[in-house]
């Protein structure tokens, strides 16, 4: 029963001071580093997305290889609205997000049964399945060549997306925010913790009077709602969809970065995704060789020896300097 | 056919580990890459003749199987399906980036035996000679499995092992030593796979991303430890997604994952489940 | 909250920063093969975009080859300026990735072009910076109609596939080819070719009895290679990206013996460029294709990219093909705008030049249209066969000043 989550101990949903101080690292990234607010939106928009991976993954414990699938949907949801006409912000990730959710919806029924590998094939194959009917229907995503003449309106009437990235960082990072908040107040609730209790052991469930298949649902639905909500505010910053947002090498990079960083504690959704990212930002200019190398040693390493990522890593650090007293 | 029949060659290892250890090894592309590039650097740089080099490819990734697996598999094979999809993510992305640093990214072709090259017109229709090659190497191996598995003292304690481990190791079954030596076969098959089907499928460092999936699908589909079913899977999907190419191309390969799909949703515990 | 919780939240927040700060640093390194200068105002700085890994890696490395070549010959300083490349790698068809590095360069770098651009979705993303930044785009390599459309700012270099499609149509129809199959690869080029070959095919009489497209990452050909087979064309017209599906194409054709059967292949030179024929091997002897490159032509200054081509990226990196020649030409409408405005770069009139542009290239005469931006070149007419040993596309005849007839 290790693994992440099991030693996490329980999530609270009160704000505290540690929350401004890890909030306020963006915020003063913002201010520091002007030149690279556009790796820094797309950091802020992938750990959204890792922290939708979690509630299923890190708390609920199913295994998900395509996620991407929702990821994608809510890009070229947003897309093909502002493609077409559309192209109010706020309403185009709303409506991304309903899209999404509702095809989470619709799948979670055939996910919700089987075991964990038989879950894992199932992700894999709708993740498979979405990509490739994006590339048959290329009169409406564009194919391989992407949906672009994605041409945003301002922000709330007033800001415009300029070309620093100044206000899709600010706009990214207020949704991953309020994403969070949504995110976690579900987790600490009596749903929530329902979730992990089927997780640690689905078949007792039922005795407590717990309707395991309808959590899971919902569980279901929630994640896939945001991860596109993520989707959307990728298109929307980038003013371009591509067909890899909806790729299986997208769904198994959220899956690892989570892993990385840690699952079933929130925060390990962003310091995955910004570990990730950056490194392979910085590793990729040297030489790709290096990277792969270097991502394949450190999975290879996590789960060897770092069972919860670093956050788990953290905490049995914090837990052995605390054993001698 | 011949694809299909690839497939199974190289998923039929990842089938008994799969089974047996209950270990996802999504890493089991690399040992078929690798006994490509080993096929490629015996004949190519070294001369041997492709009849040669399949056994020693054999052999030796039998050999490379049975260390990796008492060093580093043994580790994780208790773990969680999550971490093993990790851990052998993880091995196949070293594995690319070892094969781009020594290979280099671009395609490498085996020279083919003279012999095995060209078409001969059988029943009224045009059959390359290389594919008729492979699908009797299949055939062979598959049958010797079968013999392997069914008829001999080895194989019982192989099918104890998978389906009561701890009842067959009160029995006195080397359950251990078992796994090790299947785990070296499957490897071993994999890399002979990797070695026939270098120039059908492709050589390149990533080969082992790129049928990743279709390996994942050939043994989840077949149902975990079944070789039978890993057969059927791998003949169900190969004929599928030719027939499908052939009459529907655009589908592309659509049909395959629906198929996948459906499959998996009408036998979620595979097409053919070992009785427990 | 827990203890544990906290002091991972304080990791996390020194990572961040830490990790932030540390590849904002590296933001300025520079591949190997160009000079690291520190960022003085006389130095003109070029971004160049595309993919040096994964699938498509080949062509990051031919562009960089050409471009390496370039310098070896010319040198790195033009109009009193050095000249400064800062290679970014977008890994794959990223187009997002693409997106960022445009704006990277842009906003932080300040570069005064963007080059490169292997792909076609990398180009479309980056089409918006370009005109927002007013920073003059060259295409080297991608080669879909509407990219030029997309901005002012951008001018092509390389090539579009109804530029090389539509000939081979004309030629097909007037040497004795009555029923052709196409086969091409199902994305913005593919249709390209597909749509210019048949138009130009059937407006000389010819009859596209099938048509079918592949997926783009397609591993294998047999069941498409089969379908073409039974339906007894006269030839197939083919077109697939350059690269890893070229050989799988030919080896498919190899293997169901298409040639045997009497069915001609026909293609653009995608299909057996100079880089990967030697990897194709014989099959590839009789191919009929047009293209606008090929390592066999001869001209002086073909003989002198080949050597410096050679020099700088040595013999283990193999021949040259269309995207190093692409890539060279652009490095030279560079040199020739900053030698015409006397290093004082302007965008705009930068722009005027480049759309005003003509020399002589490696692989013939080439100019600019100044209406679309696009290239006009010469489209030969080749046939792949052995010269002294070493399989060649051998040009036989040619069409003078190709426009791209998309547009």
């Amino acid at each position: 029963m290790t693994g992440p989550g099991a030693a996490a101990g329980l999530p609270s949903d009160r704000w505290r001071v540690w929350d401004t101080a890890l909030w306020l690292a963006p915020v003063v990234a913002f201010f520091a580093f002007p030149g690279r607010l556009v790796l820094g939106s797309q950091v802020i928009i992938t750990a959204l997305f890792a922290l939708s991976l979690d509630i299923i993954l890190g708390h609920a414990g199913i295994v998900s290889l395509g996620h991407a699938a929702f990821f994608g949907l809510g890009a070229y949801t947003a897309g093909l609205l502002a493609a077409h006409g559309w192209g109010e912000p706020l309403s185009g990730l709303l409506c991304a997000g309903v899209v999404a959710g509702a095809a989470g919806f619709a799948t979670s029924f055939l996910v919700v049964r089987g075991a964990a590998l038989t879950q894992l094939m199932i992700t894999l194959g709708v993740g498979l399945l979405l990509f490739e009917a994006a590339n048959r229907a290329s009169e409406l995503t564009g194919g391989v060549d992407g949906l672009s003449d994605i041409a945003m309106w301002r922000l709330l009437g007033l800001f415009r997306f300029d070309l620093a990235g100044r206000v899709a960082y600010v706009y990214s990072l207020t949704v991953a925010l309020v994403g969070f908040l949504v995110v976690r107040r579900v987790l600490c609730s009596p749903f929530g913790l329902s979730l992990r209790a089927i997780r640690e052991g689905a078949v007792r469930m039922p005795a407590l009077g717990v309707p395991v298949g309808r959590r899971l649902v919902a569980a279901f639905t929630l994640a896939a709602a945001i991860a596109g909500v993520a989707g959307g505010l990728l298109s929307q910053t980038t003013q371009f969809v591509g067909l890899d947002v909806l790729s299986f090498p997208r769904s198994a990079a959220v899956l690892i970065m989570l892993v990385l960083g840690g699952a079933g504690r929130l925060y390990g959704a962003f310091i995955g995704a910004a570990l990730f990212m950056l490194m392979q930002d910085y590793l990729a200019r040297l030489d790709a060789m290096y990277w792969q190398l270097w991502i394949g040693v450190l999975l290879v390493a996590v789960v060897l020896f770092g069972r919860g990522g670093v956050l788990g890593l953290a905490e049995t650090a914090r837990d052995r300097l605390r054993r001698p007293r | 056919m011949a694809y299909g029949s690839l497939l199974f060659v190289i998923s039929v290892g990842m089938s008994v580990t799969l089974g047996l250890m209950r270990f996802i090894n999504l890493a089991h592309g690399a040992f078929a890459m690798f006994g490509g590039y080993a096929a490629y650097v015996l004949v190519n740089r070294w001369g041997l003749s492709l009849f040669a080099a399949l056994p020693v490819v054999l052999v030796a990734f039998a050999g490379i199987g049975a260390v990796l697996e008492r060093l580093l598999y043994r580790r994780v094979s208790r773990s969680r399906p999550l971490d093993q999809v990790l851990f052998t993510i993880g091995l196949s992305f070293i594995a690319t980036a070892l094969a781009t640093w020594l290979w280099g990214p671009s395609q490498k072709r085996i020279t083919l035996p003279h012999a095995l090259t060209g078409q001969v017109h059988l029943l009224g229709l045009d059959l390359g000679i290389y594919r008729l090659f492979l699908i009797a190497m299949v055939v062979a191996i598959t049958a010797s499995l079968y013999v392997l598995i069914e008829r001999t003292r080895f194989g019982a304690q192989l099918r104890a092992a998978v389906d009561r481990p701890e009842a067959a190791a009160g029995l006195g079954i080397p359950v251990d030593r078992v796994f090790g030596i299947s785990f070296a076969l499957g490897t071993g098959l994999a890399a002979v796979g990797g070695a026939l089907g270098a120039d059908v499928l492709g050589l390149d460092p990533s080969f082992t991303f790129k049928y990743m999936v279709y390996f994942l699908l050939v043994v989840v589909v077949g149902g975990q430890g079944s070789i039978v079913g890993s057969a059927v899977a791998a003949l169900v999907l190969g004929v599928c997604d030719v027939v499908g190419k052939y009459y529907v191309p655009s589908a592309g390969a659509f049909l395959i994952y629906a198929l996948m799909v459906i499959l998996l949703l009408v036998f979620p515990h595979g097409l053919i489940r070992r009785a427990r | 909250m827990s203890n544990s919780a906290l002091l991972g939240r304080a990791i996390a927040a020194v990572a961040l920063v830490g990790a932030a700060s540390c590849s904002d640093k590296k933001s300025d390194e520079a591949r190997p093969g160009s000079q690291e200068a520190p960022a003085a105002a006389g130095t003109i700085k070029i971004g160049m975009i595309a993919a040096f890994s994964g699938p498509f890696a080949d062509i990051g490395k031919q562009m960089q080859g050409g471009i390496k070549a370039y310098f070896k010959q010319h040198g790195d300083t033009v109009a009193g300026r050095k000249i400064e490349i800062l290679f970014r790698d977008t890994t794959g068809p990223a187009a997002e990735v693409a997106r960022r590095l445009a704006q990277e360069l842009v906003v932080q770098d300040k570069v005064d072009f963007l080059v490169g651009f292997g792909l076609t979705p990398e180009a479309l993303a980056v089409a918006p910076i370009a005109t927002e930044g007013k920073t003059p785009m060259i295409i080297m390599n991608a080669a879909t109609s509407i990219i030029t459309t997309k901005s002012p700012y951008i001018v092509r270099f390389s090539m579009t596939l109804p530029q090389v499609s539509a000939p081979l149509g004309e030629w097909a129809a007037k040497n004795g080819i009555k029923k052709v199959a196409t086969l091409v690869a199902d994305y913005g080029p593919g249709h390209d070719a597909e749509a210019a070959f048949t138009k130009s095919f059937t407006a000389g009489g010819g009859q596209v009895i099938d048509s079918v497209r592949s997926p783009l990452a397609n591993p294998e050909f047999a069941s498409y290679t089969q379908r073409i087979k039974d339906a007894h064309p006269d030839a197939v017209f083919v077109f697939v990206p350059a690269g890893e599906q070229s050989v799988a194409v030919m080896k498919s054709f190899q293997e169901r013996g298409l040639t045997q059967a009497g069915i001609k292949i026909i293609a653009t030179g995608d299909l057996i460029d100079d880089h990967m024929l030697a990897t194709i091997g014989d099959v590839a002897l009789g191919t009929t294709t047009t293209f606008h490159y090929s390592v066999a032509h001869d001209s002086p200054e073909n003989k002198a990219f080949l050597a410096a081509y050679r020099d700088a990226n040595g013999a283990e990196a193999g021949l040259p093909n269309f995207m190093s020649v692409a890539a060279y030409d652009g490095m030279a409408a560079i040199y020739e705008v900053a030698r015409q405005l006397d290093g004082k770069l302007d965008p705009d009139k930068a722009m005027e030049i480049l759309k005003h542009m003509s020399f002589t290239s490696p692989r013939g005469p080439i100019s600019i249209d100044p209406d679309t931006r696009d290239i006009v070149q010469t489209v030969y007419l080749r046939r792949v066969e052995k010269v002294d040993g070493e399989l060649r596309s051998v040009e036989l005849s040619e069409f003078p000043k190709m426009k791209d007839p998309g547009k």
